[in-house]
């Protein structure tokens, strides 16, 4: 805003019509196509921090601090696979591509994982050998593209995530758009390079839970039983996708909510599909209750989890663990504010980027140019990674120790409250204060 | 020759002695009887080994292929050799939709017909169809080709990528940025190499070349109207 405008108090911005509207009209009309972007959703929507804790007190009985064990670790997958992934912290990274993500970028996530002793996951793109070498549980994500899908690297993979939607984009393919194919990535793609490469929206060769129920059976089959079959759905229709998941055969659902990022899609798509990720969780758990699964087919969370409040609070509605994808590439250094004068020569700043399409990313982390590459260091961004994940994991203990639970496992609703009406209806939480879960009975 | 009957023995036990010749060929040449329409038969092999399935398979036959040579003898349901990476795949009777689906290398070979989305995605693999192809087949084809002796049905190639599409009948219509192109003597060539491979009698010149007009390949607001 100019300093007129500011010293004119006359000037009233329209709600409607805000500035940020308008200059997307103006793009609109210059360009004739939608605006693309990557990040998660930016409008506010309601989120965990709407959820209290009720520590103890009298009726509830506390653990000690650093003093008293809390459990932590999950074992996810063994409903039918031979080899379980056992996780020691309940938290993992969610699949991110190699050509989303560089190649170092993608190593320092493998580090980091690997050093809490939790697992990483591939994306779009197929499975690199750095990723490989440095992830010490990694899991393969098996998607609609099929880019560099591999037999071989199927068989390499600790666990397999079939991937049906992103909390980002339910219902949207991927969009890499051809600034950031580089020889590697086109010939990992089969695809010529400097093209946009579109990501198919649906799977190729089967169209329905039925087909899927066979699909399932063809990579247990392929793997020899060996590792857990995940399916990862984007949080809309949960509770009727969450059961079709399970009769389907899946070991593991990931439920992706809609603050959930991408590497790059329509802004429309992320900020206007799919329900909130504290939305979903109480969808998934009343699927899996009802078909007596819960526990027994583990749930994972993601989307826009950034602290250990957020963490134990997916754990307290039922999740089994979490996933994160934006906050572990804030760690590694994404958007960080040393690169503020960069950001600010793309038209951006630190803490805004959000054109991980364009592949300019001054912090080296979404994009595929050599030079931008090398400012990340894999072992430095891998180590802070590990600290961020020890960090969501010590806040999570101390918020279950708080509520009296040696387990994170062991938290549950009723250690729970909501500050919101809209909170308390979609946690199916009471409202603080209240025994009042709105569309429940008193 | 080492047979292995599915009315005696499961699908996981034929996959798994399937496997088990990775690391050590005990036989190369197996028979597989009374297969009954059962899915995901003779899928992830990885050994120079030939498999004769006697009848018909379902979902995702040979799905994933190495260098293995499958041949069904009977029909194959959904995604036959889909994902296949080499070796060859062959089936004398139909197949249903998908099939070769992202398939990345290797030969397909179907004597009879194929249902819709013959080809989907694929990237790389040979597919020679003796019959005719369902609708959208070869959509959003990355590379290799597609060889068609009979019809081709609606959309064929629709946002193609590289794969060379030839067709000797009809094509109902075309999909979205694929176009028919010239016949130059390369293309001839590959052609009847190709057919040659397959084992297919037919004479590359009765036939039309299909492929992308590259239109779609980068965002044009001019295209709008195809998207």
């Amino acid at each position: 805003m100019s300093n007129d405008t500011n010293n004119n108090p006359s000037l009233k911005e329209s709600a409607t019509f805000d500035r940020a509207t308008m200059a997307e009209i103006r793009r609109a009309a210059n360009t004739g196509i939608y605006d693309i972007r990557g990040f998660g959703a930016k409008r506010k929507v309601p989120h965990f921090d709407d959820l209290l804790f009720l520590g103890a007190s009298m009726s509830r009985y506390p653990l000690e601090g650093y003093r008293e064990t809390c459990n932590t670790s999950v074992v996810l997958g063994d409903r039918f696979a031979k080899k379980p992934i056992k996780l020691d912290i309940p938290v993992t990274i969610a699949g991110m591509s190699f050509g989303a993500l560089s190649a170092n970028a993608k190593e320092a996530l493998g580090r980091g994982a690997s050093m809490v002793g939790t697992s990483t996951t591939t994306g779009d793109g197929g499975m690199t050998p750095e990723e490989r070498g440095q992830s010490s549980k990694l899991v393969y994500q098996y998607l609609p593209s099929r880019y560099g899908m591999n037999p071989d690297d199927l068989r390499k993979a600790d666990a397999i995530e079939v991937v049906l939607g992103q909390g980002a984009k339910p219902g949207g393919g991927g969009m890499l758009l051809g600034q950031k194919i580089t020889d590697r990535v086109a010939q990992m793609r089969n695809l010529p390079k400097g093209i946009d490469q579109r990501s198919a929206c649906r799977h190729p060769d089967w169209t329905g839970p039925d087909d899927l129920a066979i699909k399932i059976q063809e990579l247990r089959e392929i793997t020899d039983w060996e590792v857990p079959i995940y399916i990862k759905v984007g949080a809309t229709r949960t509770y009727y996708d969450v059961k079709l998941a399970v009769k389907a055969g899946a070991d593991v659902i990931v439920v992706d909510g809609m603050q959930g990022g991408t590497a790059a899609t329509q802004d429309v798509f992320i900020e206007h599909v799919g329900i909130p990720t504290m939305a979903a969780i109480p969808q998934a758990v009343q699927a899996l209750q009802e078909m007596g699964m819960h526990r027994k087919v583990q749930l994972i969370v993601s989307g826009g989890i950034r602290n250990g409040a957020d963490v134990a609070k997916c754990m307290a509605l039922g999740a089994d663990a979490v996933a994160i994808g934006t906050a572990a590439l804030v760690a590694l250094g994404c958007n960080d504010p040393k690169w503020d004068d960069e950001f600010k020569k793309i038209g951006s700043a630190a803490g805004y980027y959000d054109d991980y399409q364009e592949g300019k990313d001054p912090a080296g982390i979404s994009t595929q140019d050599p030079e931008l590459m090398k400012r990340l260091d894999p072992v430095d961004a891998g180590r802070r990674l590990a600290n961020y994940l020890r960090v969501l994991t010590l806040e999570a203990q101390t918020l279950a120790r708080a509520c009296g639970k040696n387990d994170l496992r062991n938290l549950e609703p009723e250690d729970l409250v909501a500050l919101t009406v809209e909170s308390a209806a979609m946690a199916r939480v009471p409202l603080a204060g209240t025994s009042w879960i709105p569309g429940q009975k008193f | 020759m080492m047979t292995v009957d599915l009315a005696a023995q499961s699908v996981r036990d034929l996959n798994k002695a399937l496997h088990e010749c990775k690391e050590n060929i005990t036989e190369k040449e197996w028979v597989v009887t009374n297969p009954k329409g059962n899915h995901n038969i003779a899928v992830g092999l990885d050994a120079e080994i030939s498999v004769d399935i006697h009848g018909h398979a379902g979902y995702f036959c040979a799905g994933m292929n190495k260098t293995a040579n499958v041949t069904v003898h009977g029909n194959v349901g959904q995604g036959v050799a889909e994902n296949m990476m080499s070796g060859v795949v062959r089936v004398k009777g139909d197949a249903s939709q998908a099939a070769g689906a992202t398939a990345q290398g290797g030969l397909l070979v179907i004597e009879g017909n194929a249902g819709a989305r013959c080809g989907i995605s694929m990237k790389g693999v040979d597919i020679v169809v003796k019959g005719s192809i369902g609708h959208m087949s070869c959509f959003m084809g990355q590379s290799g080709s597609l060889v068609v002796c009979g019809d081709a049905g609606e959309a064929l190639g629709d946002s193609l990528y590289e794969v060379h599409i030839y067709v000797k009948g009809s094509v109902k219509s075309l999909g979205a940025d694929c176009i028919e192109k010239d016949m130059r003597s390369e293309h001839i060539a590959e052609l009847k190499g190709l057919l040659e491979k397959a084992g297919v009698d037919e004479n590359p010149l009765d036939f039309k070349r299909y492929g992308s007009a590259r239109q779609l390949y980068t965002f044009k607001v001019d295209n709008a109207s195809a998207y």
